[in-house]
């Protein structure tokens, strides 16, 4: 397949995971919300925070209220991470790319496109349903793009973008709780902590789950829940298997083995954690932890680059040239 | 909602009789517009515009910062096309097509035309589509125009006449098909009784005459359709052909030349290419040969070209053949080549870089249509009944400045079709633009394309100049 279309596919299923991401920080907050005792502040600074964005947020916005924190996650233009934007960035790489995909996939995010441009021009009057709505339209175009588009390539390449935009969100909503909201050692496990702890496995639609297996909610098995487990789908050793399932099947190489810096530190990562116990975490620092996986989870974005789509020359940019083409004939 | 309050003030309506009766072939359309009521065809309509939202069928609105993005505006109610007239205008095409692709050999080669004094050399000389680089090629199986889409327009006294020949990368054959698949969406009823002629096999059609020009001894070609980008306007039919022919999207930076090929750089390494339909003007497509700075083409392709290694569709140069004064000739080049009459005739045209059409032009610009000899898109062109007097004395600088830029025409009262607005119907002036391929034989695509001028009064349809839509049906009996 062309390096431009694997390029586009795999950032295509990166940004719409990300709007999907984004809507479950902010349900999170709104989960604490409803049910956080009556004094104690939803911080909504956080949540900027581990978005990685919170600098250019600040400068505009001054302060982070409710209000603001929505405007800057979910509709802000200038904000490249925001729901709007990444929508909106995986629409127009799979507008690149339609001849590839299946008009099922296209027609989902051009839906889901106008939904959140249209929401952007008026009042939200009830955020929780419309983050609700954005995490459906997501797993609706994930199970379209299983369903109606080859078990191929381009798909591999749209779930290894898929995989590690998920695993990168998961250990962030983690960190949220670990770094942010952990007021004072006195609140560890105290019903607020347990509060805390059920609203972070809710947005990553792991309460139920983890229930089954572990029971009572503590922090340690959350932890090992949501970096650990093999099994469930938004965890992140999860996520980093099936990356490198995909990544082993577009070049063929076999499991255990690799033949570019791509799939060896993808290898690398993924064995780490196959051979983790929480114990191990806890003695790092959960956050410790986390920073350290997110480094190591950007130098695989920039291998995958480097071995599959740099191959391509620059872009022409828009402002040179264009034939006349463009004018109707 | 129904025809009763519909006033037609145009010399002819393509759906009613001047008397007001339906014409035959519209009637099973009427009545059942007629039983529905305001409501329900109001619904369809939005209906039919929701469906070409997601579908994505959408330009871009650039002043707009939220990135919003508007449909090409579509009217539901279809233009009707009797099939004893279609099966003329068919003739016709083919004929005209056939003509205008022996001179485009012609030109290139000997110029026997010019020897026998039917077209003056000038002509061809002086139009800027004419590529000197061309000379001497031979195009795979000898055709140099693949596709084509020809502007039809049909006069107040009911005949039909060829307006333009667009030879280069005409485009719009997407919005037949959409518009069809989304009207038999929205009015399923009317596709049972009418016997409607089918579009859908066009990306058939179109993919056995690409791959029919492969380069000798290549079993199974890899044709590919080349784009400028996803910003160019057409970008949205670019990828609908290659998505619905099921071939490979491919930007200029997609592809090199090397050890003589063209080849696309993909995941595993290169792949070789046999067929290339190319929707980049001339000037792009060959940094080496044509013009040095673009940066959408591919340097060193036109040299694999002419080695017969890949196949363009369709061949560099056939923007001669569709220059406006070399339009003038077509029915002399029709009886050049085939020694028959054009079964479909021009307008009159009067060539200004001749004195005595200049002189005729000058005088009656408030009558008369002009349009520089190599725009298109409705770009420079004077409506003369339309205009204000200070255009026209813009227009007489233009011409006299530059003669053998501009031609001009009688203003021509289009025919109209009925549109909705606001809960009633209004007539509009059209055009319409069939699609022709020219393979093993020449396949004319039944309908085609009708543009309808949505501003009331107006006689310019192109969609760059707030024209609309209508899908077109060829009825047999």
């Amino acid at each position: 397949m062309l390096s431009r279309v694997a390029q586009s596919i795999y950032w295509m299923s990166r940004y719409f995971e990300r709007a999907e991401n984004v809507a479950r920080f902010l349900d999170v907050n709104f989960r604490l919300m409803l049910d956080l005792p009556s004094g104690m502040a939803v911080q909504w600074e956080a949540l900027v925070r581990i978005t990685g964005d919170y600098e250019p947020f600040i400068k505009h916005y001054k302060r982070a209220t409710r209000e603001t924190v929505i405007q800057f996650l979910t509709f802000d233009t200038e904000n490249p991470n925001s729901i709007l934007s990444s929508v909106r960035a995986a629409r127009e790489n799979a507008r690149s790319v339609r001849e590839s995909i299946s008009s099922e996939m296209w027609e989902q995010l051009n839906r889901i496109y106008f939904r959140v441009g249209d929401a952007a021009s008026r009042h939200l009057d009830a955020p929780e349903e419309f983050f609700e709505e954005v995490r459906l339209a997501s797993h609706l175009f994930i199970g379209l793009t299983d369903t109606t588009m080859s078990h191929n390539e381009p798909w591999h390449f749209a779930r290894l973008g898929q995989a590690l935009e998920r695993a990168d969100k998961t250990s962030r909503i983690l960190d949220v709780k670990y770094f942010i909201l952990l007021p004072s050692v006195a609140d560890v496990g105290t019903p607020l902590d347990e509060i805390q702890w059920t609203a972070v496995l809710r947005s990553a639609s792991a309460l139920q789950i983890y229930r089954q297996q572990y029971g009572r909610v503590s922090p340690l098995r959350v932890v090992e829940f949501l970096v650990l487990d093999p099994e469930f789908p938004r965890a992140i050793h999860f996520c980093l298997r099936r990356a490198d399932e995909s990544l082993h099947a577009i070049s063929g190489t076999p499991q255990g083995t690799f033949r570019n810096s791509a799939e060896q530190r993808l290898g690398q990562l993924r064995a780490e954690l196959d051979f983790t116990r929480v114990s191990d975490i806890m003695r790092i620092g959960v956050h410790e932890f986390i920073d350290d996986f997110q480094v190591k989870l950007n130098g695989i974005g920039t291998t995958i680059h480097e071995t599959f789509f740099a191959t391509r020359p620059i872009q022409p940019s828009q402002s040179q040239v264009l034939p006349k083409a463009d004018r109707e004939r | 909602m129904n025809f009763s309050s519909y006033e037609c003030s145009c010399f002819f309506d393509e759906i009613f009789e001047s008397g007001g009766r339906v014409r035959p072939e519209a009637e099973p359309l009427v009545r059942m517009i007629d039983s529905m009521d305001e409501g329900d065809l109001r619904r369809r309509q939005e209906a039919a515009e929701r469906a070409l939202l997601y579908s994505g069928i959408t330009f871009n609105v650039y002043s707009d910062k939220a990135g919003r993005e508007k449909i090409f505006p579509f009217d539901i109610v279809p233009r009707i096309v009797r099939c004893s007239e279609w099966d003329r205008i068919e003739k016709g095409l083919r004929q005209r097509i056939h003509a205008l692709n022996l001179f485009l050999d012609d030109v290139y080669h000997d110029q026997k035309i010019v020897k026998a004094g039917v077209v003056p050399e000038h002509v061809i000389r002086s139009a800027t589509a004419f590529r000197e680089q061309c000379i001497g090629l031979n195009p795979p199986r000898g055709v140099w125009c693949h596709i084509t889409g020809t502007d039809l327009v049909r006069d107040g006294d009911g005949t039909i006449y060829v307006l333009e020949d667009n030879l280069r990368c005409p485009s719009g054959a997407s919005y037949v098909l959409e518009n069809r698949r989304i009207m038999k969406q929205t009015f399923p009823e009317v596709f049972d009784v009418s016997r409607v002629r089918p579009v859908n096999d066009y990306p058939a059609k179109l993919l056995d005459m690409l791959q029919w020009l492969a380069p000798e001894g290549v079993n199974s070609p890899r044709v590919v359709v080349l784009t400028p980008g996803s910003y160019n306007s057409a970008y949205f039919e670019h990828s609908f052909l290659a998505q619905q022919m099921g071939v490979q999207l491919v930007e200029g930076g997609d592809l090199i030349v090397a050890d003589g090929h063209v080849l696309m750089r993909t995941t595993d390494g290169f792949e070789r290419v046999d067929v290339i339909y190319r929707r980049l003007d001339d000037d792009f497509l060959d940094p080496e040969v044509f013009r040095p700075d673009s940066m959408l083409g591919i340097p060193g392709i036109m040299e694999v070209y002419k080695a017969g290694r890949v196949a363009l569709a369709n061949a560099p140069g056939t923007g001669v053949a569709d220059d406006k004064v070399v339009y003038a000739y077509v029915p002399k080049i029709i009886k050049f080549y085939l020694d028959e009459e054009a079964i479909i005739p021009n307008v009159p045209t009067y060539l200004c870089w001749d004195e005595k059409d200049a002189a005729y032009a000058l005088e009656n610009l408030d009558k008369l249509v002009v349009k520089a000899a190599n725009e298109s898109g409705g770009y420079g062109m004077l409506v003369g009944p339309h205009s204000t007097e200070t255009q026209r004395a813009e227009f007489a600088k233009r011409i006299r400045a530059n003669p053998r830029n501009y031609i001009a025409q009688p203003t021509l009262s289009l025919s109209c079709v009925p549109i909705m607005v606001e809960g009633h119907f209004e007539g509009r002036h059209v055009d319409l633009r069939p699609y022709i391929l020219y393979g093993r034989e020449i396949f004319v695509l039944p309908g085609g394309l009708t543009r309808v001028a949505l501003k009331k009064g107006s006689l310019v349809v192109n969609s760059s100049q707030g024209g609309g839509s209508k899908d077109t049906w060829v009825i047999d009996d």
